[in-house]
């Protein structure tokens, strides 16, 4: 705790005119207003979850648990489940990490670096730093407009010649597609997972790695046996924290996924998200029992965020402040 | 010897790699960037852009005038609500929040910062619309943003002020003034680069944002001023725009794009051009 100076209390005998005693009653004052701020975000997070709960109560006294694993997407008899959304979530998300994490990972271990090409350094990092500020609804448009079509008429042609045994790359090609979401979601989420373990890294003290330079090894050797092994934590929280970005991405996934809820091993398919379908079905939904769904389908996304948000926040958080602060 | 050389090859290997992925990350932004500008700067440039309101489907021309107005308005009810509460809690956290309020407090805005954007727009939409406080309206959108916009200022506010010296408090006090004006009139003000830095980043990141809008704001295509009335947004039009197949809409949603990352780079620079002049 550096901050000796948390609680001065100005309390001394002095205190007898009327001017001072007002102080002091300032004092009390514009402390409980700044302890009701703090209490204030915690009773909006609180609404912000009822928000959510209460409004899905109708679908989730229908439907109950089996709605979670449910494929059904029927608004005519009201069968609704909400397995090809989570599906089409959860694989989005993976192809994504998969795609960011080597690259990030390297990109950060370049970043955190201080010897070796340094003039490349700052122009690159700026670049990063300006990909996190591009708006979703930006990267959407481009990747709508210019990956799209790409990916219909070259990359996925391309895989399926590669790896056409493989269940995953089989045709028809769409364009629109889990693959392309996936990679939408590795541009996004790169800033974040860069920037995160970029600091996780410069965290892991100097003295062990150049222990392990004198010991001879290489850069790479130490890399891969000092600082790795030791910022593994770390790294890990932030990769959790940036899957919890891909999780709950909206805009940009719901304008090239294909918005069409189906549970397939091809990933050149068209598929949904939960957040995707919210986006699009929310404003359009009728009747208590639709729209409960949707709300039911939100909760379901936020509760898996915050679980992933809270396992990541802890593990940073372990990493990056054992001295306290 | 051979042995160190295929160790010395590895190293070499790694660092390339290193780089390639550095490369990698930094290709997409470029490009990205490079498409947004060539197709929307003709947009952009065209009479009307700024000053007309959309034409209807079909119809070529028309602007984005209502949009542009939506944001500044949407972004600044935002602004209104977020900055000061935010910087209040950040108040708290740096000068009464070492406890375990302080660590809730935390954590909770923390949490709050990963949640999906979409979750603000349902939140918004439960609380002011579905209950017909405000219905559809640009008061609804600022408040989903505001919620989003809070966890981003309070944490740059109190990293702000813990960097404030303890001297700086000590003084103050030792002069006899109470608590509550050497917050706000020695370590506030010492602090405001990294506060306004704040404010700036959390706008930046509010700009963008489409997801919260979709039910709260819900977009309009007629210019509308009255901030309890539906209304149309930057985001929305790129949005909206681009999933309709006429060529002018389309051309409009580019241009609307790149004015989004103009407005978006220009606070992000503003943000840190702010923070380099005070650290000086």
């Amino acid at each position: 705790m550096s901050q000796a100076t948390a609680e001065p209390r100005v309390r001394p005998p002095l205190v007898t005119t009327g001017r001072q005693r007002r102080w002091l009653h300032g004092d009390q004052l514009f402390r409980g207003l700044a302890v009701a701020s703090g209490v204030l975000l915690l009773l909006v997070s609180a609404i912000f979850l009822l928000a959510l709960f209460i409004p899905a109560l109708p679908s989730i006294t229908r439907f109950g648990l089996p709605f979670l694993w449910g494929r059904d997407w029927d608004a005519v008899h009201l069968r609704f489940g909400a397995l090809p959304f989570i599906y089409g979530t959860v694989v989005t998300s993976a192809i994504g990490m998969l795609i960011a994490f080597p690259v990030g990972l390297g990109a950060a271990l370049f970043l955190a670096e201080e010897s070796r090409l340094n003039w490349i350094r700052a122009p690159l990092s700026f670049a990063v730093e300006l990909l996190a500020g591009i708006p979703s609804v930006v990267i959407g448009l481009w990747a709508l407009f210019i990956l799209t079509p790409i990916m219909r008429d070259d990359v996925e042609p391309f895989l399926n010649h590669l790896f056409g045994f493989l269940p995953f790359f089989q045709p028809p090609f769409s364009g629109t597609s889990f693959l392309t979401a996936g990679i939408v979601l590795a541009i996004m989420v790169l800033p974040i997972l860069i920037a995160l373990s970029r600091d996780v890294i410069r965290a892991v003290p100097r003295s062990l790695q150049e222990a392990s330079l004198a010991l001879g090894a290489t850069r790479a050797e130490t890399t891969w046996s000092v600082v790795l092994p030791y910022a593994r934590v770390g790294i890990t929280g932030a990769v959790l924290l940036a899957l919890g970005r891909a999780l709950g991405e909206t805009i940009a996934v719901t304008m090239v996924i294909g918005n069409t809820p189906q549970i397939t091993s091809r990933l050149f398919a068209q598929g949904y998200t939960l957040a995707s379908v919210i986006a699009n079905e929310f404003t359009e939904a009728v009747g208590p029992i639709l729209q409960g769904v949707l709300f039911e389908i939100g909760l379901v996304l936020v509760l898996i965020t915050i679980v992933v948000n809270v396992i990541a926040r802890l593990m940073v958080w372990q990493f990056t402040k054992p001295e306290g602060r | 010897m051979s042995r160190l050389r295929i160790r010395e090859a590895v190293d070499r290997l790694v660092a390339g790699l290193v780089v390639l992925a550095l490369m990698l990350a930094a290709t997409p932004v470029l490009i990205l960037l490079l498409f947004v500008v060539i197709k929307g700067l003709p947009g952009m440039l065209a009479p009307g852009f700024f000053t007309d309101l959309p034409h209807p489907q079909g119809v070529p021309g028309g602007g984005v005038f209502n949009a542009i107005l939506g944001t500044l308005i949407i972004i600044g009810f935002a602004s209104l609500a977020a900055v000061p509460v935010g910087v209040l809690i950040g108040v708290f956290l740096s000068e009464y929040g070492h406890n375990r309020l302080g660590d809730t407090v935390r954590f909770v805005s923390d949490v709050l910062t990963g949640m999906p954007s979409i979750a603000f727009g349902i939140f918004a939409y439960t609380v002011l619309v579905a209950t017909h406080v405000v219905g559809f309206s640009a008061i609804a959108g600022s408040a989903a943003l505001a919620v989003l916009m809070l966890p981003v200022v309070l944490r740059s506010t109190e990293t702000a002020l813990l960097l404030v010296p303890n001297t700086f408090r000590e003084a103050g006090l030792a002069l006899g003034a109470p608590q509550w004006r050497v917050t706000l009139q020695i370590v506030v003000p010492a602090a405001l680069g990294g506060i306004v830095t704040g404010a700036l980043l959390s706008m930046a990141r509010a700009v963008g944002e489409t997801a919260p809008l979709l039910f709260t704001a819900f977009g309009n295509e007629f210019l509308q001023l009255n901030p309890f009335r539906p209304m149309g947004a930057l985001s929305l039009t790129v949005f909206k725009n681009a999933l309709v197949p006429y060529a002018n809409l389309q051309d409009q949603a580019w241009a609307a794009a790149l004015l989004l990352v103009l407005l978006v780079s220009i606070t992000n620079i503003l943000a840190r051009f702010y923070v380099r002049r005070i650290q000086r």
